[in-house]
């Protein structure tokens, strides 16, 4: 399989043209903007929390397949996991792309190791995650990925 | 290039495939494909004759300009000083004076709007632009706005991406002081009526300034003709050197704007009570200017001049017409800005794919294209889009090129699925 191929799975391909957990959330606890100036794509993250549970997430926005999909898939990935959980996928997963280690088990996020020999379209796959961190942080300020 | 390259491109008076010889970069492969540049919007590459004369600078005569009596400080002054000359007369300025050296067209923007513009601009003074500016043509106006209590005001466009004279024409008052417009747009292509827009702003007084980054790689230029107050433009967009560029300014103007900033070369004497600031263009040119750079701009217009912008304009209208004919059959793609005149640049979109996996993609088979919003924000806002992908073609560029983008389009959509 050619770099190309790894990067555009069919899994990938699948969620960045039928995205899930696509749309507004109401009501909910947390939302958050995301934004990669480099693009111009956006992204708006909505969840809510039982205690420190991720119950419900959902987003809405535009952007490039590796973005989408790389939203879409997070959103299914952390549903019922708890922040500090969260947070060790976040990292790990930024360990996946950046550097190519896998140090635990990321399941379908997985399928995005291939942006790893993509550099200029990191930023693609991790806006989803900066938006996440934004949203926990109830930061006011828009998350970008500069 | 193949057999039939040749064959094709001999339809226009230019020797391509002789010309391409000049520029080492076009040699290079990328991910196994030969380099396919179609990003000369960005910035243009750089022909070895330029590559030589900033080399040729530092290998020989690197010394500080305008400050020692030694012979190589002496060859630098006189190279710099020709330099001004030649950027002089490839616009056609009345003198060498009237060109500031800056580091781009962004740089000789901020300068007019932080010189000229906030000294002049009162509460309720009003700034016209475009909707279809580039932002180095939107924010240094902006902070003038805010700085003044001035009025930022936007020539709205048509939906092929050309001004709407007549809301120009309305917007125009006593109140216009400064119209500030791109000759060329980076993100549709579009070639601005400027002579007409600056004698339009002339009859309310207004000062025009005149963003020719795009234009000064494809369109001959006469600012005496133009009769335009400021010209704007970058080397490394006109096969010059990144980091250098030009500001054109009446005289009259230069004489009376105070510095931009302050420092050494801008000065005539110093001392804790006055200063006495140097003559023009040098009160605007504070600090060791790039020497290098402003030599090898030179040395790119020469180049430029050499080919003679007539032909270089005709067959890179060859390439646009052939280019958007071939795009026009690709029925999953929609071409953004159909001015009537036109620049070689074309912005298209996927239905459904986005322009950064377009880029990606293209590139794997080395092809280099522009995916993004093309620091043109509120253009993309006005087709409702985030992002264009944009092939923009110099004279370098061949039909069997765009061949290759347009192969290069199918596999994107064999990929994504268009």
């Amino acid at each position: 399989m050619n770099d190309l191929q790894n990067l555009y799975q069919e899994l990938i391909i699948d969620h960045g043209k039928n995205p899930r957990n696509f749309g507004e959330l109401n009501p909910h606890d947390r939302q958050a903007e995301g934004f990669n100036p480099l693009c111009g794509d956006k992204l708006t993250l909505y969840l809510t929390l039982t205690d420190d549970i991720i119950t419900e997430v959902k987003f809405k926005g535009a952007g490039c397949a590796i973005s989408t999909a790389s939203a879409s898939l997070m959103t299914d990935a952390i549903k019922g996991k708890s922040i500090t959980e969260v947070q060790q996928l976040f990292s790990s997963f930024h360990d996946m792309i950046t550097q190519g280690q896998q140090t635990m088990d990321l399941g379908k996020l997985a399928v995005l190791s291939g942006v790893r020999e993509f550099p200029m379209r990191v930023k693609c796959a991790t806006l989803a995650w900066h938006t996440l961190q934004s949203a926990l942080h109830n930061a006011a300020e828009i998350a970008t990925t500069e | 290039m193949t057999q039939t390259t040749t064959a094709i491109n001999t339809f226009a008076s230019l020797d391509v495939n002789s010309l391409r010889q000049d520029f080492p970069v076009l040699k290079r492969q990328v991910h196994g494909q030969p380099l396919v540049y179609l990003d000369n919007a960005a910035t243009t590459q750089k022909p070895k004759i330029v590559i030589d004369t900033v080399d040729d600078f530092y290998t020989r005569y690197n010394a500080n300009v305008h400050r020692g009596v030694h012979t190589l400080s002496q060859e630098a002054t006189i190279a710099y000083e020709n330099a001004r000359e030649t950027i002089a007369k490839f616009i056609n300025a009345a003198s060498a004076q009237e060109i500031v050296f800056t580091r781009g067209t962004t740089e000789s923007i901020n300068l007019v709007a932080q010189s000229y513009g906030r000294k002049q601009l009162k509460p309720g003074d009003e700034i016209i632009i475009s909707h279809m500016e580039h932002h180095s043509n939107i924010v240094p106006w902006q902070l003038l706005c805010e700085q003044t209590g001035a009025i930022l005001k936007v020539i709205p466009i048509n939906a092929v991406g050309e001004l709407l004279l007549e809301d120009y024409a309305k917007l125009l008052s006593q109140k216009t002081k400064i119209v500030a417009i791109g000759h060329i747009s980076n993100a549709l292509g579009s070639i601005n009526p400027i002579k007409q827009i600056i004698q339009m702003a002339h009859d309310y007084h207004a000062k025009v300034l005149i963003d020719g980054a795009q234009a000064a790689p494809h369109t001959a230029i006469d600012v005496q003709a133009l009769d335009c107050d400021f010209y704007a433009f970058s080397g490394h967009k006109a096969y010059g050197p990144t980091g250098i560029g030009a500001l054109y300014a009446k005289a009259d103007l230069l004489n009376a704007m105070p510095p931009y900033q302050g420092g050494g070369e801008m000065i005539k004497m110093v001392s804790f009570n006055k200063t006495i600031y140097n003559d023009i263009p040098h009160k605007f040119e504070a600090g060791t200017p790039n020497i290098a750079g402003a030599i090898g701009f030179a040395k790119a217009v020469e180049y430029i001049q050499d080919i003679g912008l007539t032909a270089m304009a005709a067959y890179e209208k060859e390439l646009l017409e052939y280019a958007t004919a071939r795009m026009k059959q690709i029925a999953k793609i929609r071409l953004i800005g159909e001015a009537q005149h036109k620049a070689s640049i074309i912005s298209f979109l996927f239905e459904d794919v986005h322009a950064h996996d377009v880029a990606t993609i293209l590139d794997h088979q080395g092809i280099a294209v522009r995916a993004g919003h093309h620091c043109a924000m509120p253009v993309m806002e006005f087709y409702n889009i985030t992002a264009s992908a944009r092939a923009s073609f110099a004279f370098y560029n061949t039909t069997d090129e765009i061949d290759q983008l347009i192969h290069g389009i199918h596999k994107v959509i064999e990929v994504l699925g268009g």
